[in-house]
């Protein structure tokens, strides 16, 4: 399978844009749906901090999910049954990346299914589809 | 929603606030500018002191933000203290996508606070925070790290501040976001300063509904592959604003020395060309739009108590900030110009206001008009630690001449004198180009009186290609019509230069993904009806085209068009003011 991945950080500008067409795949605008991440490494004179799923192979957010409303993906991730998820946010605190968003909207957590839609949006080649598992 | 429609009220003197349903404003006037200069009519109460309670800080925009690529910019609208009429500012960073995300059209704060506070706005809830402790931080910038560690939703959100400019009424102060964007022309800073209003922090991740999912989705695409795969936007990320200084150096239209020349072989010192391969330490963009003009230089300074111990400074540079603050004041060593950029940054002016100011005084002081005991720095073309030293009194406002220069070369030439080469139009200092008349006339009829409300400057290069000038009348026209365009796009509210991407027939199509259906000639002549009310605004605030001055240094000083005629400039003027202020186009 693929995975997107974060090729260089250091070349992101902090437009956004990936976030912006995340959620647009839902078809509204906004960022509420958004399953990737950028802000400023500390003020953006220290550049950005990229965050997105990193397709784990063994996922920690799986296993903490009471409902089992996210399943493990053969070759890493997992994937989302919403009509099991209680919204009790286990899974954000056990991504030690903190890849996982909450949609405030659907009270769910928003999580990247590796599509790449964001990456041909990246004027930058920051982000990247690739081979996973490695 | 898929059109703003939201407006938050903000009471300081009270600390209370509520949310009124505006629909039909944003219906009428789309958002940006159209909704905030109603809003001021409205919230505004005439002959207001602009730092006084009563004056309102707006911010508003409109219903393309958060939804399209490079519509990233919020208007502020204010009272100016610098001009006495019309402040409007506009600011991008992250402060559109966060104020539409929060879930609102507009932002009216109004009254002033006792003792110094900043806002946390996130969504439906604003808080009232205890803001006594972060007044007087020497650094913008560090004001900014501390609210970036008290409050939540990192990258989903604004930090507008204050430095210590605005804390003292400097009246072009300005209003720094997200560390490099400021609302910075017109004294939004000291409106900030007169309310005890040290910073706002605004954040929201609501959804911002389309009408029409597939035109978005196509629509986004054409926009995205415009800004990056044509060279319509390369200019701005390539070398960003400052491939401006060489070749306005060669028309001999670039002004240094507050402007007794327009040319210079040092300016090539500090091009844009040489400040890429010198400097440029990393480039970053506005949030929603990939072209990435923000250009930060590195600069790497010894320390020189201990070998081997290096700081090393990103700066933001762009051609206005390095006009006013090298050019004019003939700093081209380019270290030293990048000290001079941080020094405005930290204090929190407006660059172009400072460097015009401190060429004025530089002038004033070669010419005996003040002394050497008014200035106490002694201010010399070139010697950017003078100036640095200077500005820091400006800002801290520290004696009675700095107080009146904190006012605008306007107001310090009527004081002192030297008005023939005070270079203010419509009470606001000058921006970097003497291309012709047409820079000139765009600055004394602009609304804003900024370079950017009607580029004269553009046209006078065009022309200049065609080897002659329009008439006069025919020149305002052009203006007017630019003008009234400009509108539009800052009603949405998309940033300037996307402006060859969104062009007519494109923007009408984009209003089609949030459900307006209109058409060019409707937009156009809302445009035309947006520019009348903000100079109504002005005329009922007092301001008066027939007694605008005009600096007789502009006259003595060719430009690439040759001696700029006052009776060329006077017919135009006239012109235009006889569109802008007559009837029709409400």
């Amino acid at each position: 399978m693929k995975r997107l991945a974060v090729i260089d950080s250091e070349r992101c500008v902090g437009c956004q844009l990936c976030m912006f067409v995340c959620n647009s795949r839902f078809g509204d605008a906004g960022l509420t749906k958004s399953a990737i991440k950028v802000r400023s490494a500390g003020g953006i004179e220290r550049g950005f901090v990229v965050v997105v799923c990193r397709a784990c192979p063994d996922a920690p957010c799986a296993s903490v999910c009471p409902t089992n409303a996210l399943v493990k993906r053969k070759g890493g991730g997992v994937i989302l049954n919403p009509s099991k998820c209680i919204g009790c946010m286990n899974c954000v605190e056990a991504c030690p990346f903190r890849a996982i968003f909450w949609d405030v909207e659907d009270n769910k957590p928003v999580i990247c299914v590796h599509c790449g839609y964001c990456v041909d949006y990246c004027p930058h080649e920051v982000l990247a589809m690739e081979v996973w598992p490695r | 929603m898929s059109l703003p429609s939201q407006v938050l009220h903000i009471d300081l003197t009270k600390r209370k606030y509520w949310i009124e349903d505006r629909g039909e404003l944003f219906q009428l006037y789309l958002g940006g500018t159209g909704v905030a200069i109603r809003l001021l009519e409205e919230e505004c109460p005439r002959g207001a002191d602009p730092l006084g309670p009563e004056n309102p800080i707006i911010f508003a925009v409109g219903p393309l933000n958060g939804v399209l690529p490079l519509a990233s910019k919020t208007v502020a609208m204010f009272k100016s203290p610098l001009t006495g009429n019309l402040g409007e500012s506009h600011a991008g960073g992250r402060s559109a996508t966060a104020i539409r995300s929060a879930g609102y059209g507009a932002i009216v704060i109004k009254g002033a606070s006792e003792t110094p506070i900043y806002l946390a706005i996130h969504e439906d809830k604003v808080y009232f925070r205890d803001a006594r402790a972060l007044w007087g931080v020497s650094s913008a910038i560090t004001v900014g790290r501390v609210i970036r560690e008290l409050e939540p939703s990192p990258g989903l959100r604004t930090i507008m501040r204050i430095g210590r400019a605005g804390e003292n009424l400097v009246r072009y102060s300005a209003v720094m976001l997200e560390t490099y964007r400021h609302f910075g022309r017109l004294g939004l800073g000291a409106v900030f300063g007169s309310k005890k209003l040290k910073a706002i922090v605004i954040s929201g991740s609501k959804i911002v509904r389309v009408k029409n999912r597939k035109l978005f989705r196509e629509v986004y695409r054409e926009i995205y592959e415009q800004s990056i795969k044509t060279p319509l936007m390369k200019k701005y990320y390539e070398l960003g604003t400052p491939i401006n200084i060489s070749p306005l150096n060669k028309i001999r239209g670039l002004p240094i020395k507050n402007l007794k020349e327009t040319s210079s072989p040092l300016a090539e010192k500090i091009s844009g060309e040489l400040m890429a391969e010198k400097y440029l330490g990393r480039r970053v963009a506005c949030s929603h739009c990939p072209v990435a003009c923000i250009h930060l230089a590195a600069l790497r300074e010894p320390y020189p108590d201990e070998k081997y111990f290096y700081k090393t400074t990103m700066i933001s540079y762009d051609y206005e900030p390095m006009y006013a603050l090298g050019c004019m004041l003939g700093v081209f060593e380019p270290e030293g110009l990048l000290k001079l950029l941080d020094a405005v940054e930290v204090l929190g002016l407006d660059a172009i206001s400072t460097g015009v100011a401190m060429a004025w005084a530089t002038e004033a002081l070669e010419r005996g008009i003040i002394r050497k005991e008014d200035v106490e720095v002694e201010l010399k073309w070139g010697d950017y630690e003078a100036y640095i030293e200077a500005i820091h009194k400006l800002a801290n406002a520290s004696n009675e001449f700095y107080k009146v220069l904190g006012m605008g070369v306007e107001k310090a030439s009527e004081v002192y004198g030297g008005k023939e080469f005070a270079l203010a139009f419509g009470g606001n200092e000058m921006p970097g180009y003497h291309t012709g008349p047409l820079a000139h006339i765009g600055f004394l009829t602009g609304a804003r009186h900024s370079h950017l409300d009607s580029a004269g400057y553009s046209l006078d290069q065009e022309h200049l290609k065609e080897g002659k000038l329009p008439d006069p009348e025919k020149g305002a026209e052009e203006l007017f019509k630019e003008e009234s365009w400009r509108q539009i796009l800052t009603s949405l509210v998309i940033c300037f230069f996307a402006r060859k991407i969104y062009k007519e027939d494109l923007t009408v199509k984009a209003l089609r993904v949030v459900g307006i259906e209109t058409n060019v000639e409707e937009l156009r002549k809302l445009g035309v009806g947006i520019l009348k009310a903000k100079n109504r605004f002005k005329i009922r605030e007092g301001f008066d085209p027939s007694k605008l001055r005009v600096p007789k240094r502009i006259f003595e000083t060719p430009s690439p068009h040759g001696k700029i005629e006052e009776r060329y400039i006077k017919r135009a003027v006239s012109k235009f003011f006889e569109l802008a202020l007559g009837q029709g186009d409400q």
